[in-house]
């Protein structure tokens, strides 16, 4: 069992949890992931790792309730509590050099994973330009995080509530089409952003590392379930990823994949919502 | 005067056993058992022992089993071996010790798995015997993979009164047991039971633990550990690596099985990991994996279930048994047949264009190399595809040991008396060795080790 070290909501359906881990915490590095458990009855979730604290043995996830697990999880596992399984870390760890400048682009959920590779290449020693895109100003989270890592921030917003309304990927443009030197661009979030920011970046030959969520179950090389397109061959997102060269990853295959189980998961979330409506009821 | 035909066991009928999960031999009553142990002629040279990769005293276990001494049974065969139950089931007897029977050839050989499983039944129903436990000698071992190697080096090394610790993956133990046989030919709560009695003995389990990132071998050796054994398997799932591999609905046979076994998915949503079957299936490959996928997808839902295999029924790596099973619950053998193509619609898999093919020469192998008829491209209809052609050495132990030698597939070189790698005191075993195998060689393989083991511990 692992313990729940702190939770924090950090926005509607997005909570943060420490969660320790110590073997974790000690080596886990940046890019990297977990999986976990809730329970006997839990599917295996992949998580990327969003900090680890060798000192308190916390390992730092963010979740977004979008699915049956991570709503049950954000709803039902509390500071205090354990969850069944936590394994790691897991995956390749992000290629952290002093590149020059480089431009971090994170959407929703995405931001978090990206927030640890941004500290690494600002201690590294790069310039680092960040570019963070939100639905609305309620589903912000990080800004601070943020703002005291990179040299310079944008924050978008779809609607326009908060910072510059649109999409992470005008900004990117922008600065490319300014003609100033980008020599590398991290791009993290659902897989049609990351495939617009690499479509955006590959004129420019700036070299754009993307990180994949393709459906997995093991996470360490044995179900395949992950495998992704990557320059016209097979590649497994757990074990050689999940960063990859975004120029060479064929995204639309990748949504494909994404979307095979769309109406199970629909099933289980109905099933859950149909048990805590017992519940309430009793 | 002895019967020329085993005593049958009692199954679940094919038609019956198609919509659930349950096991499929009941296994024998007392009086079965008996009665096909008193078939055995208790030859002197004992061939059937020297069949075994382990060893059993089969003659003499069968000769407690006719005494009805089944308490005594069961402890002659947990003396050389720690899995009873998981081996009276899955054991490719025929060609192991009951190929070797002297009844064999004239008449049916005694089924002596059958009887093995027996006795381990038997004892979880009645009483547990326990391998007698050396003095504890303040060695500590890791073992690092909770599959059948593994689990035989803990309890092997246990019994000599080594300290025990088994690094675990995933979050049980049990390894391919667990993931990949099938409940209905191996359920779960049996390599369970097993695997609790290792512990009773005194044997550690840590699960969920990624040996290679969190410690190396090395660390464990500079650690709290004496010696080392690496059994983490054939994990790695090939591919066939034809266009549309990658379309919905093709599986890798570890992703079908494990989101079934492991996750148990054909309790969805009662279970959170589901798995989606479509009407007609095919399974590529001919192995005892084929077997498990064609049959699963049966039970899952599939109206058809085909076999599509490259070479002909006489060369299907399956065992006869499996193959038996699987005919009769109706999976349909499309033999001498390749895939050359998965063709999907809207990303999803509608049909596997294949050829057919011939027997050329024999091939490095031996068996008669399949070569393609030119021109006999032919479609086959489905929305799922297993691909069961084999698995490579799971990458994370030789990817994060330096000093280890590989040979060019990637597998461990370890020395087949005693599964010495190129690390002093490190040890290796099953299928990261040897490429995929069986449960049982894997179980040989883990106790010649830890006889090396212990030979190396003893001089330390």
């Amino acid at each position: 069992m692992y313990k729940i070290l702190t939770k924090r909501t950090l926005g509607p359906g997005i909570r943060e949890y420490v969660i320790e881990a110590p073997d974790i915490a000690r080596v886990g590095k940046a890019g990297q992931f977990i999986v976990l458990r809730l329970h006997e009855k839990g599917e295996r979730i992949p998580l990327t790792i969003v900090n680890v604290d060798p000192e308190t043995g916390g390992v730092t996830l963010v979740i977004q309730e979008v699915g049956k697990s991570t709503r049950e999880m954000g709803e039902q596992f509390h500071e205090g509590d354990s969850i069944l399984d936590f394994a790691g870390p897991l995956g390749e760890a992000t290629e952290i050099e002093n590149y020059g400048t480089v431009v971090c682009v994170g959407g929703g959920v995405g931001i978090a994973p990206l927030y640890p590779i941004v500290r690494a290449l600002k201690a590294a020693g790069n310039t680092v330009i960040g570019i963070i895109g939100y639905r609305s100003r309620d589903l912000m989270f990080y800004e601070e995080e943020f703002a005291s890592s990179c040299d310079e921030l944008i924050i978008m917003t779809n609607d326009g509530s908060y910072g510059k309304q649109g999409f992470v990927s005008d900004p990117l443009k922008q600065i490319l089409e300014s003609g100033r030197k980008i020599d590398r661009v991290w791009s993290i979030g659902p897989a049609i952003m990351m495939k617009v920011c690499a479509d955006i970046t590959r004129p420019f030959a700036v070299p754009t590392i993307v990180s994949l969520n393709s459906v997995m179950i093991d996470g360490t090389g044995m179900c395949g379930g992950c495998r992704v397109n990557v320059g016209g061959v097979a590649k497994f997102a757990c074990v050689d990823g999940p960063e990859f060269d975004g120029h060479q990853v064929d995204f639309d295959l990748l949504m494909l994949r994404q979307g095979y189980y769309h109406d199970e998961e629909s099933c289980s979330m109905d099933a859950y919502m149909a048990k805590q409506a017992e519940g309430v009821e009793k | 005067m002895i019967h020329a035909k085993q005593t049958p066991m009692r199954e679940q009928p094919a038609a019956e056993r198609v919509h659930n999960f349950n096991e499929v031999p009941l296994g024998y009553s007392p009086d079965e058992a008996v009665q096909e142990a008193e078939r055995c002629l208790q030859c002197p040279h004992e061939p059937c022992v020297k069949g075994c990769p382990v060893g059993i005293d089969i003659p003499k276990f069968i000769e407690h089993v006719k005494n009805r001494e089944f308490g005594q049974a069961i402890s002659v065969i947990k003396t050389d071996n720690s899995l009873p139950a998981v081996c009276g089931r899955v054991c490719p007897q025929e060609n192991q010790c009951q190929g070797v029977c002297t009844l064999a050839g004239r008449f049916e050989p005694v089924a002596i798995g059958r009887l093995e499983r027996f006795c381990a039944d038997w004892e979880a129903e009645n009483e547990t015997r326990y391998a007698n436990i050396e003095p504890d000698t303040g060695k500590r071992i890791a073992v690092i993979g909770a599959g059948p190697a593994g689990l035989t080096v803990a309890g092997e090394m246990r019994r000599r009164g080594h300290s025990v610790t088994i690094f675990e993956l995933l979050h049980v133990a049990g390894g391919v047991l667990m993931y990949g046989i099938p409940e209905f030919r191996l359920p779960k709560h049996i390599v369970q039971r097993e695997i609790s009695a290792l512990c009773e003995m005194g044997v550690e389990v840590k699960v969920n633990k990624v040996i290679g990132r969190t410690q190396t071998v090395q660390d464990l050796l500079d650690g709290d550990y004496d010696s080392v054994f690496i059994g983490t398997g054939a994990g790695l799932p090939r591919f066939l690596g034809v266009p549309g591999e990658s379309l919905n609905g093709v599986f890798s046979a570890n992703e079908f099985l494990t989101r079934t076994n492991l996750m148990k998915a054909y309790r969805f949503p009662e279970y959170d990991t589901p798995i989606k079957v479509g009407k007609r299936v095919v399974t590529v490959g001919g192995g005892n994996v084929a077997m498990d996928s064609s049959r699963t997808a049966l039970r899952l839902g599939a109206k058809e279930s085909f076999i599509v295999y490259r070479r002909s029924e006489d060369e299907l790596p399956a065992r006869g048994e499996e193959v038996h099973h699987a005919k009769e619950e109706g999976i349909q053998f499309q033999l001498l047949t390749n895939p050359i193509e998965f063709i999907g619609e809207n990303g999803n898999l509608r049909a596997i264009r294949c050829i057919k093919m011939e027997l050329g020469e024999p091939d490095d192998s031996g068996r008669r190399r399949p070569v393609p008829i030119e021109g006999s491209e032919f479609e086959i209809e489905a929305e799922t595809v297993v691909i069961a052609i084999g698995n490579g050495p799971h990458p994370l132990i030789p990817q994060s040991t330096p000093n280890l030698d590989l040979n060019r597939w990637g597998s461990i070189v370890a020395d087949p008396e005693t599964g010495l790698t190129s690390i002093p005191g490190v040890y290796a075993g099953g299928d990261i060795v040897t490429g995929a195998a069986t449960v049982i060689e894997a179980m040989g393989a883990g106790k010649r080790a830890a006889v090396a083991m212990h030979a190396f511990l003893a001089e330390k």
